[in-house]
């Protein structure tokens, strides 16, 4: 991970946390899967990636690293941020994919996607006049409201199961039409969590 | 010793680290010994020093047991209650000023200013007199220096609040090790070590701050899953709710309103407190208050108690709620309940809880100690005297800027384990722009103005050029201490980029320096005012001993130009007496001393003479 060998002892490269030679703690790799020593694929072993996030956590951490010195203890808090990060993300199959597709260029057109997709124009319509409703005292909306959510939630449900699925053919095939579906997927899935979250909150503070 | 003497040797052997729970309203040190985590009591014996603080009229400062009685009887010199006001600005903290007796000043916005006799400290200046009494304590106890500490917070303290923390430990000449939230040390204090796996959930109730945290164990690694709370409630909010009916009830009774006057006030509030301690153990207390000559008293029921507080605890199990939604388990699968703080000794908080989690708490170690035991139990950790566990814990509150318009951006949402980071890229929106200002707030609400402002940090002295070609990555990195730390990078040249840093509330750098430089030069007056009084307690001694010798007939034998002498040298120490040297002191009581030498000699001869004699002198 260091081009230019240990900080320390100056021996060659490696990718690895640790020197192999000296055994000091370097610089740690930015990328989420190198990190953890994964092959970049979509799906993961999730009870193999939490086992290796305990194991690294226990390697890096800053407690282990109070009396080192100045670079171990940079190294060392570094290091474990990025660790937290990156379990964070790639435990979440949403968020992994999210990473995944912004590594490949894939990103997300804007953070919180406006645009709606044309299938829900109508559903989203009936849901915001409901809101609104809702917000001027009308509570006998509560149930469309409440049964809207259901619906939405079921529909993000459906999504991650494709999501499943298409991960599964790119980590075979490793084709970018298939990161093109996942994308299309992955906005219309935002699309949809972000209109949850818009009712969950009419429904709590109504 | 020289220098490099002294360098040598640290790197062999780390100076000890100790734990302290700064309390809102009583405050610990313990260490970690052979056996395990052990309390370290005071001079006075006593284990908890009461977290009051005073400001004597002869200058000094008084912490513990001792301030708290001048809380009655010099309740505007005195403060206590400190850690509600730390890192807080004078608008969040306007309900709680009408009862405290001390003053505040104004200038207080962004940081609180206290009057105490004339003189005014911030609450990190009083917090830090608290940790220097109990870095004292350790020292006398220990027999050696404890410069390092671990000090906990409450978890739901946000960033302000926790730099207040440290910057208290940095003015008390502590090197602030780490910052562990509360709930999580006294997890790690149950040891739950007997317990291999599991879900365990610590209910925190203490003075002024509750918490709640629920945490995986998974093979001594403390996973911290979520937490919540709300720094606003705790046992002082019970006091005043039963101060306030007991004020209403004597000025029924004595048809006078004693609420101004404020050495009635704290007389009434330490009663009250002991009735309400007693009602966690008897059904009924006493309450009484003998005040210029007047005499108030009742009973209090427990059913009382229950009927004045019943909102104070509902609003505990809010947070619990949302705690067990964002640990993401269910009610079911949580093994173990904890129980943490003075507070959780009432019987209606421990049936709110055990309500809630279906499972009776855990109250095997003492709710007042447990946080002080567990912060020892993470000292030991970092000095590598305790291996294999492991902390991690999280982040109460989410971490975001502002944009255009006032909406909030999250880089950092709340529950994330700690120490997380986000990077972001900022440009210049107008050419030839050359700062860049960010705006960083902690919170869940959508508007910037709705969440905590911690700091705005300034981007300088940008190479001026066309809009949106400047690349400037910032990295907002949470540590394990739960504090921000910002750093910015020209991705053009890679060079660090020129920041200044604006915290919303708080002390700058310059500020907590002074403060240090000012605490040392106290200490020094201090140390040099202690040594002087000494001097002056041996000259006592010999001014007496000397005047005991003028009487005797060994002194009547001594020349004319003998006596001469012994009188000017006792003069010349009358004059220096009251000199704050203590040098200028223990010259004069040498130069008594060789002036007596010769009287000293012929009273011991006649003295040991008499006794061979048998007789008396």
């Amino acid at each position: 991970m260091n081009a230019s060998g240990c900080w320390k002892c100056g021996q060659e490269p490696h990718d690895s946390l640790f020197c192999k030679f000296c055994n000091t703690l370097q610089p740690p790799a930015q990328d989420y899967f190198r990190f953890f020593g994964l092959e970049r694929s979509l799906g993961i072993d999730l009870a193999a990636l939490q086992e290796r996030y305990y194991r690294l956590s226990r390697l890096v951490h800053p407690d282990h690293f109070q009396n080192g010195t100045p670079n171990e203890r940079r190294f060392s808090l570094d290091a474990t941020a990025i660790l937290n990060d990156a379990y964070r993300i790639l435990r979440d199959p949403v968020a992994r994919a999210e990473y995944f597709l912004k590594e490949e260029g894939l990103e997300a057109a804007d953070r919180k996607s406006k645009r709606v997709p044309p299938e829900l124009l109508e559903e989203v319509f009936e849901v915001n006049m409901a809101l609104e409703e809702l917000r001027g005292g009308d509570v006998s909306v509560r149930r469309a409201l409440e049964a809207a959510l259901g619906r939405f939630r079921a529909w993000c449900g459906e999504i991650d199961g494709e999501l499943r699925v298409f991960f599964a053919e790119y980590d075979r095939r490793r084709e970018r039409d298939v990161l093109m579906k996942i994308r299309n997927l992955l906005d219309r899935r935002g699309f949809i969590s972000n209109l949850v979250g818009e009712v969950e909150q009419g429904l709590e503070t109504h | 010793m020289s220098d490099l003497l002294q360098i040598d040797f640290s790197s062999i052997q780390e100076p000890r680290i100790v734990g302290i729970d700064l309390g809102t309203t009583n405050s610990l040190v313990a260490f970690m010994d052979l056996t395990g985590p052990r309390i370290i009591p005071g001079a006075d014996g006593e284990r908890l020093v009461p977290s009051v603080v005073s400001h004597t009229a002869a200058g000094e400062i008084v912490v513990g047991n001792p301030a708290r009685d001048l809380l009655i009887t010099q309740p505007d010199r005195t403060v206590y209650s400190v850690k509600r006001l730390m890192g807080r600005g004078v608008a969040d903290v306007q309900e709680e000023l009408r009862l405290f007796p001390f003053r505040v000043t104004s200038q207080s916005e962004s940081v609180i200013h206290l009057e105490l006799g004339g003189k005014v400290f911030t609450p990190p200046e009083i917090s830090a007199s608290i940790l220097r009494q109990l870095k004292q304590n350790a020292e006398a106890y220990l027999g050696e220096a404890a410069p390092r500490a671990v000090i906990t917070v409450p978890a739901y303290f946000n960033d302000a609040q926790r730099q207040a923390t440290r910057d208290a430990g940095r003015i008390a000449g502590l090197e602030v090790v780490r910052l562990v939230n509360e709930p999580t040390a006294a997890a790690l204090a149950y040891g739950l070590d007997k317990r291999k796996q599991g879900v365990v959930a610590v209910y925190d109730l203490g003075g002024g701050t509750f918490d709640i945290s629920i945490l995986r164990i998974h093979d001594d690694i403390f996973e911290v899953l979520a937490t919540n709370g709300d720094t606003h409630l705790g046992g002082d909010d019970i006091d005043n709710r039963l101060l306030r009916v007991a004020l209403e009830d004597i000025q029924s009774e004595w048809g006078e309103d004693i609420s101004a006057n404020a050495e009635a006030v704290q007389l009434l509030r330490r009663a009250v407190i002991q009735a309400k301690e007693e009602l966690s153990f008897a059904p009924v207390a006493h309450l009484e208050l003998k005040f210029h000559g007047k005499t108030y008293q009742r009973e209090i029921g427990r059913d009382l108690l229950e009927k004045l507080i019943v909102d104070i605890v509902d609003r505990t199990l809010g947070p619990c709620r949302n705690c067990i939604r964002d640990a993401g388990v269910k009610v079911e699968e949580i093994d173990e309940v904890v129980l943490v703080g003075g507070s959780t000794r009432i019987p209606m908080v421990r049936r709110a809880v055990e309500a809630l989690f279906r499972a009776k708490p855990h109250t095997e170690l003492n709710p007042e100690e447990v946080v002080a035991l567990g912060a020892a139990v993470q000292a030991g950790i970092l000095s590598g005297k305790v291996e294999n566990q492991l902390l991690l814990d999280v982040t109460p509150l989410s971490l975001g800027i502002e944009m255009m318009g006032g909406a909030v951006t999250k880089l950092i949402h709340r529950n994330s384990t700690i120490p997380a980071s986000a990077t972001e890229i900022y440009t210049t929106a107008v050419d030839g722009q050359k700062n860049v200002l960010i705006h960083v707030v902690q919170g869940e609400r959508e508007l910037a103005r709705d969440c905590r402002s911690l700091a705005r940090f300034d981007l300088k002295d940008i190479e001026p050029m066309p809009a949106g070609m400047a690349r400037i990555e910032v990295r907002f990195l949470i540590d394990a201490n739960g504090i921000l730390n910002v750093t910015a990078r020209d991705m053009r040249t890679g060079r660090e980029q020129s920041m200044e840093v604006k915290p919303s509330y708080g002390l700058t750098d310059e500020q907590v320096e002074a403060m240090i430089r000012e605490s040392m030069e106290m200490a020094e007056a201090d140390f040099k005012e202690r040594q002087a009084r000494d001097a002056r307690v041996e000259a006592d001694r010999i001014l007496a001993a000397v005047e005991r010798a003028k009487q005797s007939d060994t002194y009547a034998a001594l020349s004319g130009e003998e006596q001469q002498q012994i009188e000017v040298a006792l003069n010349r120490l009358l004059l220096a007496y009251h000199s704050d040297d203590h040098l200028v002191i223990r010259a004069e009581i040498e130069a008594v001393d060789r002036a007596t030498m010769k009287l000293a000699e012929k009273i011991m001869d006649s003295a040991v003479g008499a006794v061979l004699k048998g007789t008396k002198i």
